[in-house]
């Protein structure tokens, strides 16, 4: 069974190359570009992981995170945030959101992926 | 190209949807009452073009992005107030950012001195707030960490670790089994689980975890893998790391001793560990405070929803290659024309009138009909980028010029195809600085006329009548037709005291070798006059006319064709040879009466039409057909409009057709051949040549005899 990641971006080039390394670890990706689709696309996604970013139009990345804490069929999924500010404060309010972890862009792939494997233990 | 250029190309496509997002925020704030979220909006894109640049390595590009996001951000946490002062060094940041794009794209070095100036200006403003986060943001060199590989000692050293995970850990998705595979990964563990403050079952408290850890390690890892393994998690657990002094062939002992001393330790198996952690997420989870979402979003598993939701957000919109759509509007091209060889090879064959086959050929006609237009809808883009950009300009000529200038657009969705809004931003570059170089008044003159100290340049677009029309108006000074007058007899464009209309004066400025004050003007003059822009216009197809009122204001209106690709045109024979007329040129077609021609001169016919006298240009003479004019009542007239309101009337052999023909470039194989815009493939297959009347017509007026440009490339 391959493993279902969603991502959320509002940057297209930053979706493209979170899927592209996600893909090519095997992954099954799917996309959304704000936290208000990143909720609608959980049923369909029903991911193993979710991968945020925090700045996004209409519901950012910790309403997206609160709201996946707050459901009941989703609240246990791990949810990195994914984000160019490393400061601690921010660190902190992804945390009492519920955040999972962090990775600061830019990313390189193989950071990314070991990462994803730390939080789902692979 | 590699993958990874692809994702730079597209971070540069996104780039110039986010400046433009930028550009439109900045203005929109500009005004006092604008909304909270369009500075958040500004922010968001900022932010996103800095995601993007380090992803790619940009350095310049983040760095500046840095410190203009930080202002944004003091702007719309009301830290900083956005004054006209501060506006404007906004504005410059987001043209300079825009800059920095461009040289990023083009792989070329940027103007360091104004992006420093501007970072001198971005940091005044960032102020002491911002100087314990600098060092801390800007973190945006990649760090590569690779688990395996830091300092590994050679031997195998132990560590016990006590791990005890609090409620936070659980709420925020961590998993205890997830970190314990992760040891489990760095080398051979041995686990044991602390059961002992698990409660007699009347006392539990779900909400309270109560599993504990110890795991013992033997690896070659390094300590800081193994405290990367809990980097999410410091936080919210309780976490002991301790190197155990090795004991050959005797390390398990000592540490169950460790372990039973503490607590009552149960030895189990990964598997149980699982286990138990989900019965306690699970327990943890449900008694947090918190409220699951509406039903209708927990339980959307309606497929139809979940799927919709998916595909908006991968595939609303592509990117398609320009020459691809290209390719499709070059073989619709072909189609029309093989439609059109059809239908001429059914007329020959005498099928022309069963009602089957022009049933059939109706609805195919039809149908490549709706191709070209859908095809054309591809290609078409609202003109708003090229509107936006000409706020930069007109902000730069103000800049250059002290005018206080202000710039209106309207219209901005208007449509127009994608090859002509790039080849529009020259031209419109050109208008808007004359505009402001040579339109508008300095704000003194313009309070002494009684008029605001602020000119308004005014830039619009709309359809009309199957053509798009541009206009760029100023309410500034007017032309100055004495001063016109006097540059174009000084430069030996006109004969001194020659009679002109006010319109004829006005359309003196697009003459070749007119550049009014190129000589103190380092902004529009450049040596380029407003003849490079009719030109360039004309070059699309399109046509430009002036117009001013003294004191009031000058208008410059540009009106193009939808496309490029096809055009209306009227089908006309001269001398055996058929040749096509645009249809836009044309006013009206008409049999000479012997009674509304006149001779004037020697050899000057005219028509009159209109009350007004208008002269006869045979076709025939000015492509070389024959050598003197056919009699003034032979064949067919047909009066013709231009640009500059000129008129003439044609004289052809005779008219067969109207339709829609191809534009095939001819410049590529002939280079330009004057009187002769471009040509195209008949149904018959034969080319017939596309005639520019406005040329026709000026080379009529100008003292050049229409002779002199008889075309012999026709044969």
């Amino acid at each position: 069974m391959s493993i279902r990641i969603l991502a959320v971006d509002d940057s297209s080039t930053i979706r493209g190359l979170v899927s592209r390394a996600l893909k090519q670890a095997g992954f099954e990706v799917y996309l959304a570009c704000d936290g208000v689709e990143g909720v609608g696309t959980l049923p369909d996604a029903d991911p193993h992981l979710i991968i945020t970013d925090i700045n996004m139009p209409k519901m950012d990345g910790f309403g997206l995170i609160e709201s996946v804490r707050a459901s009941a069929e989703y609240r246990s999924v791990p949810i990195l945030v994914l984000t160019t500010e490393s400061g601690t404060e921010l660190k902190a309010r992804a945390r009492k959101c519920g955040a999972t972890g962090w990775i600061v862009k830019p990313f390189e792939d193989d950071r990314l992926i070991a990462v994803i494997d730390k939080v789902l233990g692979r | 190209m590699s993958d990874m250029d692809e994702f730079l190309e597209m971070f540069f496509a996104e780039c110039d949807e986010l400046l433009e997002g930028v550009a439109t925020g900045l203005r929109q704030m500009d005004s006092s009452e604008y909304e909270k979220e369009t500075v958040h909006a500004v922010f968001r894109a900022v932010h996103s073009v800095k995601g993007g640049a380090a992803a790619f390595g940009l350095s310049d590009l983040v760095s500046f992005a840095h410190k203009f996001e930080t202002v944004l951000d003091l702007v719309r946490s009301d830290a900083l107030d956005p004054d006209p002062r501060l506006m404007a060094v906004l504005h410059r940041s987001s043209d300079c950012l825009a800059d920095l794009v461009e040289a990023a794209r083009k792989s070329i070095d940027p103007d360091h001195a104004r992006r420093e100036e501007l970072l001198g200006e971005l940091e005044k403003l960032i102020g002491v707030k911002d100087e314990n986060e600098n060092d801390d943001d800007v973190e945006f060199e990649p760090i590569s960490i690779d688990l395996m590989s830091f300092d590994a000692p050679e031997v195998p050293e132990s560590y016990r670790i006590f791990f005890e995970p609090n409620a936070d850990l659980y709420r925020s998705g961590n998993d205890p089994v997830a970190i314990i595979r992760a040891l489990d990964k760095l080398g051979e563990t041995d686990i044991t689980i602390d059961t002992a403050r698990v409660p007699v079952l009347s006392e539990w408290d779900d909400s309270t975890p109560v599993l504990g850890w110890t795991v013992l390690l033997r690896t070659t890892a390094s300590t800081a893998a193994i405290e990367d393994v809990f980097e999410f998690v410091e936080d919210c657990c309780k976490l002991e790391i301790t190197a155990l002094v090795a004991e050959q062939g005797d390390e398990g002992d000592g540490t169950a001793q460790t372990s039973s001393e503490d607590f009552p330790t149960v030895d189990v198996t990964a598997q149980q560990v699982q286990e138990t952690t989900d019965d306690q997420a699970e327990t943890v989870s449900t008694k947090a405070a918190f409220s699951p979402l509406a039903p209708t979003s927990a339980n959307a598993g309606s497929e139809g929803r979940a799927v919709k939701s998916s595909e908006t957000s991968s595939s609303a919109t592509i990117r398609v290659s320009l020459d691809r759509v290209d390719k499709l509007m070059n073989m619709i091209g072909e189609l029309v024309i093989k439609e059109a060889m059809l239908s001429q090879v059914i007329q020959t064959a005498g099928f022309a009138e069963d009602p089957e086959v022009k049933g059939g050929l109706e609805s195919l006609r039809q149908l490549a009909g709706d191709i070209q237009e859908s095809v054309m809808a591809i290609r078409a883009q609202p003109l708003k980028q090229v509107f936006q950009r000409m706020h930069r300009i007109l902000r730069e000529a103000a800049e250059a010029t002290g005018k206080q200038v202000r710039l209106v657009t309207s219209g901005e969705q208007t449509e127009v195809d994608k090859t002509m809004i790039e080849r529009l931003i020259d031209p419109l570059t050109h208008m808007i600085r004359n505009s402001v170089d040579h339109g508008l008044e300095d704000a003194i003159t313009r309070k002494r006329n009684g008029k605001p100290q602020e000119g308004t340049v005014t830039l619009s677009a709309a359809h009309k009548s199957g053509r798009v029309q541009i206009e760029v108006s100023d309410n500034g000074c007017g032309i100055n037709r004495a001063r016109v007058r006097q540059i174009a007899e000084e430069k030996g464009l006109i004969a001194p005291g020659a009679t002109l209309s006010p319109a004829e004066i006005d359309s003196l400025l697009f003459l070749p070798g007119f550049s009014s004050k190129s000589e103190v003007s380092a902004l529009s003059g450049r040596g380029v006059g407003l003849d490079v822009v009719r030109r360039e216009i004309m070059a699309l197809g399109g046509r430009v006319m002036i117009s001013s009122s003294e004191g009031k204001g000058t208008t410059f209106t540009i009106t193009l064709p939808l496309t490029l690709a096809v055009l209306e045109g009227m089908l006309i024979q001269l001398n055996n040879q058929t040749m096509v007329l645009p249809i836009t040129a044309v006013q009206e077609t008409l049999r000479p009466e012997q009674s509304s021609l006149h001779g004037i001169g020697r050899s000057g016919r005219t028509l009159s039409n209109r009350d007004e006298l208008i002269p006869i240009i045979d076709l025939g003479c000015i492509f070389g057909f024959r050598e003197k004019p056919s009699a003034s009542d032979e064949g067919v007239l047909i009066v013709v409009e231009t640009d500059g309101h000129k008129r003439a009337a044609f004289q052809v052999d005779a008219i067969f057709d109207q339709r829609q023909v191809v534009i095939k470039s001819l410049e590529e194989n002939y280079g330009r051949v004057p009187g002769v815009s471009a040509a195209t493939i008949l149904g018959d297959g034969k080319i017939a040549l596309i005639i520019d009347p406005e040329e026709i017509v000026l080379s009529s007026h100008s003292d050049q005899g229409p002779e002199q440009m008889a075309l012999t490339a026709n044969g």
